[in-house]
């Protein structure tokens, strides 16, 4: 490398590791102020590192049931809803996969088009609510069942695969539900595992479906326990259940860590799924 | 097969008759034929009927005063009633207006960051740092807006927050970053490009590993420099799927995230920052007026999906890639 071109290395490393820090400096604070005493939080100054080291935040927040139910409901909500995404997601990918399904280009064509147009929040709304799924389960894991995208994304995957794989079970009489499950899915570990963390991660994070079907603090979700939290005593409650409480800093810092570090830590691990995962969804076929 | 049309056609009278008879014959057999690939499809059809065609029949309450209690079919027709008072009335030009100025700054600004981030990665040689780097950029997608919201609240805090500290103590006054209305559109964009820079890089990272490795090669030899090599190489190697990438963007300028609206907006900023969708949720779901809100829905349905079909047509003709 030529002297130049190795000042250019360094500014371009630089600037990358000033990007990295941009993206985890405002993570920083909110460690810090979940473990600093309240006293500390008031004191004037820069918050990037506790001056006393405090659980007090945590301790609070342990103590708070809500969390608890907020976190297991969002635990069953994953847990089930990512199982039912997944399995309505291969059925329909490896059906629209093949080639022999009859008037394929129609049932592809009426899938796709709901990923342009669709009936809006209002008349969604009230479809879950005159099904009568308001306050169960089912309202949060069923509107949103299948991705198209990660349909499509599947889709393409399985037709990937060789053909001759299909066509050599078919001639040994296996029919497709079986050349799906013992010959196909075995084979499409990186894209189940790519679908895998996306709609759990979509089951995760949701709240707002939560905040407009579930009406009992018992139905709430961990991001809409945060969120009550974190508002609790800023805005006027439209309810007017809650009396005026303002939650201490440290505790709402803690429940903002507690409700992201389950993500943060497992998202790595599936880095090149994805990344894969994006390519081969966006360079449609 | 020939014997069958044959034997068909010496039956029946016109030829149109029984090649249209013959055809349907075969696709009935296709569908037995097949017949585990479609009950595979039939569950997954439902879920595409009952939750997406479903609400999209619920439309025609657009059209209607629509009181529950009545039902769809219950509730009087009124035509474009609810239209009128949407074009006509002060507060959703409003909403529109800020819906489009947004998008349009997340454009501006928010489209080649990721692109600028995707040629300083490509860069770097050593993989061990480059997969940090991307880990880590990765990061703030995963998060939802419930907990960005709660983190940027109290990083742009007036009080606590380390840019006001820092402004404190030189004695200016602190800015309110999410209460001030001269600022609060520059914080929507910023947060978003802060927590998408990272997820976006991977389409352009994948388009730039395509590039022919001689193409470098050739020009070191001529004496090119790492700029010029991206100028003239990188970048016009990865210029298709940046045009395509550009369209579709453009395409969704009504769009909006009421996810970080939602979460960021409070009463200081509803002039600036509140969007259609904010709009039509607080129409709709908390003040009930269900037929409005539905009509406010549709108008950006429509104009959404009618600039799908422009972005794509104008796609298809500029480049190889396009959805359809």
């Amino acid at each position: 490398m030529t002297s130049s071109e190795r000042t250019g290395q360094i500014i371009i490393d630089i600037i990358l590791i000033l990007v990295a820090l941009t993206t985890v400096f405002p993570f920083l604070q909110v460690i810090t102020v979940s473990l600093s005493t309240t006293a500390d939080i008031n004191a004037f100054g820069l918050h990037l590192f506790p001056k006393h080291f405090d659980l007090g935040g945590f301790k609070l927040l342990l103590g708070y049931s809500l969390i608890w139910r907020g976190y297991l409901n969002t635990i069953i909500r994953v847990l089930t809803g990512t199982t039912l995404s997944i399995f309505l997601t291969v059925l329909g990918a490896y059906a629209l996969a093949q080639k022999e399904l009859p008037n394929r280009t129609f049932w592809t064509g009426i899938i796709i088009f709901t990923m342009y147009f669709g009936g809006g929040l209002i008349p969604s709304y009230l479809l879950v609510k005159d099904l009568g799924l308001r306050n169960t389960l089912f309202a949060l894991i069923l509107p949103g069942a299948i991705s198209t995208y990660n349909m499509i994304i599947t889709r393409n995957f399985f037709m990937s695969l060789p053909k001759s794989l299909i066509e050599s079970a078919k001639i040994d009489g296996a029919n497709d539900f079986r050349i799906l499950f013992q010959i196909v899915l075995p084979l499409s570990k990186a894209i189940l595992a790519t679908i895998a963390l996306w709609y759990g991660v979509g089951q995760w994070n949701s709240w707002f479906d939560c905040m407009i079907y579930m009406d009992k603090e018992s139905g709430y979700v961990l991001q809409m326990v945060l969120r009550r939290l974190l508002l609790q005593g800023q805005q006027p409650d439209p309810n007017g259940v809650d009396v005026q409480v303002i939650n201490p800093d440290n505790m709402k810092m803690a429940a903002v860590i507690v409700a992201t570090v389950p993500i943060m830590c497992i998202y790595p691990f599936f880095q090149k799924y994805f990344v894969k995962g994006v390519m081969v969804g966006s360079l449609k076929g | 097969m020939q014997s069958e049309t044959t034997t068909i056609r010496e039956e029946k009278s016109g030829s149109t008759i029984s090649r249209s008879s013959h055809r349907k014959k075969s696709l009935f057999k296709q569908y037995v034929k097949n017949r585990y690939l479609f009950y595979m499809l039939i569950p997954v059809l439902a879920f595409y009927i009952i939750f997406h065609y479903g609400p999209m029949y619920g439309i025609v309450i657009a059209f209607k005063d629509f009181y529950p209690l009545r039902g769809i079919l219950g509730s009087p027709w009124v035509g474009l009633k609810h239209f009128h008072e949407v074009f006509s009335g002060l507060f959703f030009w409003d909403v529109f207006r800020n819906t489009i100025i947004i998008s349009s700054y997340k454009l501006i600004f928010g489209f080649p960051a990721p692109i600028i981030l995707a040629l300083l990665i490509n860069e770097v040689r050593h993989m061990g740092f480059k997969k940090t780097i991307q880990t880590v950029t990765y990061l703030p997608h995963f998060i939802s807006w419930v907990v960005l919201a709660g983190i940027f609240i109290e990083f742009l805090s007036p009080s606590r927050g380390p840019i006001n500290v820092i402004l404190q103590s030189m004695g200016q006054k602190p800015v309110y970053f999410l209460g001030d209305p001269r600022l609060f559109r520059g914080v929507i964009v910023s947060t978003s490009i802060w927590k998408e820079i990272g997820w976006g890089t991977i389409i352009y990272l994948a388009a730039m590993s395509g590039v022919d490795p001689e193409l470098y090669d050739v020009a070191e030899l001529d004496g090119a420099g790492r700029f010029q090599k991206m100028w003239n190489i990188t970048l016009p190697s990865i210029l298709p799927v940046i045009v395509i990438m550009l369209i579709f963007s453009a395409g969704s300028i009504i769009n909006d995230d009421f996810d970080q609206i939602f979460n960021l907006l409070n009463n200081s900023v509803m002039q600036v920052g509140d969007v259609i969708s904010t709009y039509v949720y607080r129409e709709g779901l908390t003040k009930m007026n269900y037929s409005y809100a539905t009509a406010v829905g549709l108008f950006k349905n429509i104009i959404s999906f009618a600039l799908v079909l422009l972005t794509n047509s104008i796609a298809r003709k500029t480049s190889e890639y396009s959805i359809w």
